[in-house]
């Protein structure tokens, strides 16, 4: 497909928003980027798991992604009490495809974290789908493939 | 460090209702616990549905040391240590398959399924060698009771159901919710790595005292009746069954709803196939009372908890790393009920679960908190003036005591005891 370098843009400031709310743990602002439809997928065991059939880590429709939130907004999530200090690269972002059924975009992430416990790295290989409403897009499904989640892995109760 | 306690000193160290830090974070503790329990006495492995057909493996451990579940050419569960007689790779790197033999990648020995050497790479280098004792070596134990896989490294012993004693029930209360009786275990697990000694997540899991406070951000907004059960007012029981086996026991609370499937947080009309199968496998009444009692919490020691919808494995990989493995119960012949046992699981246990993040969260502070000198105990009285016995012999106690930990010091402080 030929590159729409508006297009492009206009999704690059959207990951770099949606980052930005995660490691301010901009709760509400995160959780509006989602539409009614959502799917927040972290596979475990691999990239290719079937969600509806094993487990994943997180595997959240539009009203587990509200419990979500509320829980972290509680104060009394201890795992996020005090919150982990974040920082993510997003790279490599690629778009996919856009057609009516949305606009389908890939990304590297790179997180560093650090809490109580210590300080951890994440990497994961993403994957977007994103909706055009009006003058703003949302995002409908949001798939975290982290590259150990074939090996046990901490605590993870930031938004990934 | 790796020096002999003498056994005197266990009693300086487990008194009835505390005990010391140390047994945490001694790195010289953790690997007597690793000869005198998790390479002697008996340790779940694996459940027979993980490997179905012939010639299934999957790999598992025991505490920090791997081991292959395989069900061999003629279909018997056998555990192999993955270890090639030879120059000790392992013989096999792929979590899971399916295959008749295992060759390893460094010189080509090839080993059949129930670990018999079958062949080496250029044979007349090995005249007058003895091939048949350079098998892989075999779990010298393997008890299976109910499609649950036992081992033990100790060559005699108690039997397993010696061993698994009046903790037998809380399985067979398990297996009836099932319409076929029994389980499988077939979505996967979830891994999670936690900063801290075993020990605090074995006597967390019939802890009944911390969900009230540890939970209380997901039960104050989600619509469970989970912390109900663990309040000052709950008929729930702790029970020890002994050899460090403990459970609550939420039979109580759910029999006073008296409401079938309340204990899942639902009802026979959200689930009416699964109903319909209890029904006519146990009769109405027997179906009745297994979908008011609900499946287990109980806590198999060392390594297995049951906690009412997820099968937990504890993991010991040194004194102050662990992992908990994680997966959602299937019940044979009930697909509407396992499809919400898996989704209920995803929300709540694992790495980002609801509720398990924030359990880890106390079990890595637990660990953390030892490095303060005073007081240098832990504190388990909780209870004890109130510990009776119920019509089995069993002490049972309040669901918020301390029995169950002070159960689980017993057995551990006589294995540790035992030369």
């Amino acid at each position: 497909m030929a590159i729409d370098n508006g297009l492009l843009q206009e999704v690059s400031q959207f990951l770099y928003q949606e980052a930005r709310l995660q490691d301010t743990h901009a709760y509400d602002e995160w959780e509006a980027l989602w539409d009614d439809d959502a799917v927040y997928w972290v596979p475990a065991n691999g990239e290719d798991s079937d969600p509806e059939k094993e487990m994943s880590f997180i595997y959240d429709n539009r009203s587990r992604i509200a419990l979500r939130i509320k829980q972290l907004k509680t104060g009394k999530r201890h795992s996020q009490t005090p919150p982990s200090r974040l920082a993510r690269i997003i790279s490599n972002i690629e778009l996919l495809s856009a057609a009516d059924d949305g606009i389908h975009v890939a990304a590297n992430a790179l997180i560093f974290e650090s809490n109580m416990r210590g300080e951890t790295v994440w990497a994961s290989r993403n994957e977007y789908t994103l909706r055009r409403i009006g003058d703003t897009l949302k995002m409908t499904r949001k798939k975290v493939a982290l590259v150990n989640s074939d090996k046990p892995i901490y605590t993870l109760s930031f938004l990934v | 460090m790796n020096v002999e306690v003498p056994h005197r000193q266990w009693a300086s160290l487990i008194e009835p209702g505390r005990v010391h830090g140390s047994l945490y974070s001694d790195p010289g503790i953790f690997n007597l616990e690793l000869e005198k329990i998790w390479y002697r006495a008996w340790v779940y492995v694996g459940h027979t549905s993980e490997v179905p057909n012939n010639n299934d493996y999957v790999t598992k451990s025991i505490g920090p040391m791997p081991v292959l579940m395989v069900r061999d050419r003629q279909g018997e569960i056998r555990l192999l240590l993955n270890r090639c007689p030879h120059r000790g790779n392992p013989v096999c790197v792929i979590e899971k398959g399916n295959r008749s033999s295992f060759t390893c990648p460094y010189h080509s020995w090839t080993f059949a399924n129930d670990g018999r050497l079958m062949g080496y790479a250029f044979p007349d280098g090995y005249e007058g060698v003895n091939k048949s004792e350079l098998g892989l070596s075999s779990v010298p134990r393997v008890a299976i009771y109910r499609g649950f896989v036992f081992a033990s490294m100790a060559a005699e012993g108690p039997t397993l159901e010696e061993h698994l004693g009046g903790a037998r029930r809380a399985i067979d209360q398990l297996c009836d919710n099932s319409p076929e009786g029994e389980i499988e275990l077939t979505a996967g697990f979830l891994r999670h790595r936690t900063k801290a000694n075993w020990k605090f997540i074995l006597e967390n899991e019939c802890d009944g005292y911390h969900p009230g406070f540890v939970h209380a951000s997901i039960f104050s907004i989600a619509d469970s009746k989970i912390g109900e059960l663990y309040g000052a007012e709950s008929t729930a029981l702790t029970r020890d069954f002994g050899n460090g086996h403990t459970e609550v026991d939420l039979r109580p609370e759910f029999r006073r709803r008296d409401v079938p499937l309340s204990w899942f947080g639902t009802t026979v009309e959200r689930l009416p196939a699964y109903a319909a199968a209890m029904e006519k496998a146990y009769g109405p009444d027997r179906a009745r009372k297994i979908m008011i009692d609900g499946t287990p919490h109980v806590m198999i020691f060392p390594n297995l908890f049951i906690a009412e919808i997820q099968l937990f494995v504890i993991q010991p990989i040194c004194v102050d790393e662990s992992i908990q493995h994680v997966t959602a119960l299937q019940f044979k012949g009930a697909p509407d009920l396992n499809r919400r046992m898996r989704q209920q699981t995803m929300g709540s246990v694992g790495p980002a679960g609801f509720l398990l993040a924030d359990d880890s969260e106390m079990y890595e502070r637990n660990q953390r908190g030892l490095a303060v000198r005073d007081p240098e105990w832990l504190f388990l009285e909780r209870g004890a003036h109130r510990e009776r016995r119920d019509e089995n012999g069993f002490l049972v106690g309040h669901a918020t005591d301390d029995l169950p930990s002070r159960g689980i010091w017993r057995h551990y402080k006589s294995l540790m005891e035992t030369a």
